[in-house]
């Protein structure tokens, strides 16, 4: 399709180069899906489930995360690269080799698939980051990958990191999620928990690295929605040693729940509190210990609040969380079949995967639906849903332990 | 379910021709893993050729039921999970929907009954001219938001469970009653905040009681009067028929009526006197 890019002169075209900057208006679709009791289900469930809300995008963006899908590999960092040409992958191959041990370098198994064209080269690599680089950098082995993410996501021209989690996997492109799906072969993989997306590009670009979900280490975001306040948020993270380098709104999603969670230990439903923070006026009605621990929660994390539409699925090692924002601008709908938690923007894609669903429901906005897999190890601190006073325990930090708050050290 | 077609992509609808098979003037449909636009035309169809029900098995999700469809003495059944905008413009038909609906039911609709036995999703019923959508369970946001009336068109929307926030939002005429009876949130209160914000006409009834932090500035809350039970009455037991529930047991509780102060809350504000 021939543009006239000279009309778009503030678009990156070098950035983004394989998709149209058109600004085209409409919803998206999305879907989560864990089995508490840790048993593996096919890419496929998810693939269908996202098949049924076809209508929901446009081809211009489609993807899946899973986890528990490299049992082989459980202790390497698993990066999925998107490079545009040789000349980035060989940039981006020289940045593994001067910080990680790389015991696995192979090209993303893909079928040809119509509809499918002009992907990036796709490279998985299975890395452990040298010993003795992380004790002069004395950062976590997260930090250390967090800053490599970064490092290539905003310095190497071409290349982008699709995901770079443990023992999971993002696979996105631009196309309907079906065929990103059978492009990447993904009944081939088997996880306890997947999230996925349609996209249906608004605000900006429809590109490969543009497509949800997006990633840090293990956490994987997928959205409906705009993020109004992707510039205070963006400026916020920035703080942290973020760069926000995708070009799409949800990228700061992904970037504050590592913050909030891994970094700042935050209890989860605290987390979800500072996203989708409470009106002022029922902050008021709250009891008062509630409310100060409320009020101190939004001027402490102001910057961090999301603010727009959204519904999101936030996919991790150990389970996943799904959350709308305040006023359910966006839908979300919830099911449990025995050990299977499951969310989607429309029923008919759960139905589609359990037909009969012991339990369905629409989450309440702001209220997150959690999903935790039976004996992983809980990478949030903090139990479920605490009351106020363990809350304040938490963030005060009191010597004596605080009875509910569960910290995995 | 897991439908294939070459080369492999797995597809959520398959764009072919439903299954129809005819017994006198009722048609049956089978839309398991039907495109919505091919089940839509074969519903049509068989409306057009005088079909007087239009029975639709196995739907799970397909947009746009009964959608804009102008006809009378039609009965429409939905057996499954019913898409979104089901009902949109419906000038006339019957639906029954065994099962829940997604979100949007009822969009602009003119004429006809909608009945949901189950729950239904956000904006049910937005902008609402006419006609009645009945709804056993819970409903979601911005139930019954910009429901207006005119002469002798007037909407009316009964929900038997709880309702979230924006319920009648904006609302201009017609009726919209909440019983709060047939919930899965039994700790949770009857309807969300923001109930009637904006109102300027119609009016809605709650069985049991709401708090004024709850409610738009722009209505009032009384307690229903033997009046306005008198109005309310025939439509809960038509609600009753429809739901195979007991009338007795619906008004075995007091209700409660919002309606608003003025029916120009925002006239002076363009147009300052």
């Amino acid at each position: 399709m021939p543009y006239d890019l000279e009309r778009y002169d503030t678009f990156d075209v070098r950035r983004y180069r394989e998709e149209s900057p058109f600004k085209i208006h409409g919803g998206c679709g999305l879907m989560g899906m864990c089995d508490e009791s840790g048993a593996l289900r096919s890419g496929e469930d998810a693939i269908l489930a996202m098949a049924v809300q076809h209508d929901r995008g446009n081809g211009l963006g489609g993807g899946f995360a899973g986890y528990g899908i490299y049992p082989e590999f459980p202790d390497h960092f698993a990066f999925h690269m998107m490079y545009h040409d040789v000349a980035a992958k060989e940039e981006a191959e020289a940045l593994f080799d001067q910080y990680f041990t790389v015991d696995l370098a192979e090209p993303m198994p893909t079928r040809p698939v119509k509809g499918i064209t002009d992907a990036p080269l796709l490279w998985r690599y299975f890395l452990k980051p040298y010993e003795n680089k992380l004790e002069q950098a004395e950062l976590s082995a997260e930090d250390y990958v967090v800053h490599v993410v970064m490092t290539i996501n905003s310095s190497v021209d071409g290349a982008f990191v699709a995901s770079s989690g443990k023992n999971m996997g993002a696979f996105k492109g631009v196309g309907y999620p079906e065929e990103i799906g059978h492009f990447f072969r993904l009944e081939e993989y088997a996880g306890h928990t997947w999230v996925g997306h349609n996209r249906f590009p608004t605000n900006t670009p429809g590109w490969w690295g543009g497509a949800h979900p997006f990633t840090l280490l293990d956490w994987s975001i997928v959205h409906n929605g705009e993020i109004s306040s992707y510039g205070i948020n963006n400026r916020y993270l920035e703080q942290f040693g973020y760069k926000c380098a995708l070009g799409t709104d949800t990228e700061v999603a992904a970037y504050l729940f590592d913050l909030m969670l891994r970094r700042h230990k935050l209890p989860l439903s605290l987390a979800c509190k500072a996203l989708a923070s409470p009106l002022w006026d029922d902050i008021d009605r709250m009891p008062e210990d509630e409310a100060a621990v409320m009020r101190s929660l939004r001027a402490v994390y102001g910057p961090g609040m999301l603010n727009g539409p959204f519904a999101i699925v936030l996919g991790f090692n150990g389970g996943m969380v799904a959350l709308n924002d305040r006023i359910k601008l966006r839908p979300l709908v919830a099911a449990r079949s025995g050990d299977t938690v499951m969310v989607a923007s429309e029923e008919s894609a759960i139905r589609a995967v359990i037909p009969e669903p012991e339990h369905v429901w629409a989450p309440k906005a702001g209220e997150p639906v959690i999903a935790r897999v039976k004996d992983m190890e809980w990478p949030i601190h903090g139990d479920l849903h605490l009351d106020a006073s363990a809350i304040s325990c938490a963030v005060t930090g009191t010597d004596q332990s605080c009875d509910t708050v569960e910290v995995n050290a | 379910m897991t439908r294939t077609m070459a080369p492999g992509v797995v597809e959520g609808y398959l764009k072919v021709a439903p299954t129809v098979t005819r017994d006198g003037d009722a048609v049956t449909i089978d839309a398991n893993g039907v495109y919505y636009k091919q089940l839509n035309e074969a519903v049509r169809q068989a409306i057009d050729a005088g079909a007087a029900t239009v029975r639709i098995e196995n739907v799970n999700g397909q947009r746009y039921i009964g959608t804009g469809v102008k006809a009378s003495g039609v009965r429409i059944e939905v057996h499954g999970t019913a898409g979104n905008d089901m009902a949109m413009f419906m000038d006339g038909p019957e639906i029954e929907v065994f099962g829940n609906a997604q979100d949007g039911v009822g969009n602009t609709m003119n004429a006809g009954r909608v009945v949901v036995h189950g729950d239904a999703g956000d904006v049910l019923g937005y902008g609402m001219r006419g006609g009645r959508v009945y709804v056993k369970g819970d409903v979601g946001y911005r139930v019954g938001i910009h429901m207006k009336a005119y002469e002798n068109l007037v909407p009316i929307m009964v929900c038997g469970g709880k309702a979230r926030d924006f319920f009648g939002e904006y609302m201009a005429g017609g009726m919209l009653v909440l019983l709060g009876m047939n919930t899965q949130f039994a700790e949770q209160p009857l309807v969300g905040g923001f109930t009637g914000a904006g109102m300027h006409g119609g009016v809605i009834y709650l069985r049991g009681s709401v708090e004024p932090w709850q409610c738009g500035k722009e209505v009032g809350i009384f307690q229903a009067t033997e009046e306005d039970m008198a109005e309310l009455t025939p439509i809960l037991a038509d609600y009753a028929e429809a739901m195979g529930m007991d009338i007795e047991q619906i008004l075995a509780e007091p209700f409660t009526k919002l309606a608003p102060f003025s029916h120009r809350p925002y006239g002076k504000l363009y147009a300052p006197m």
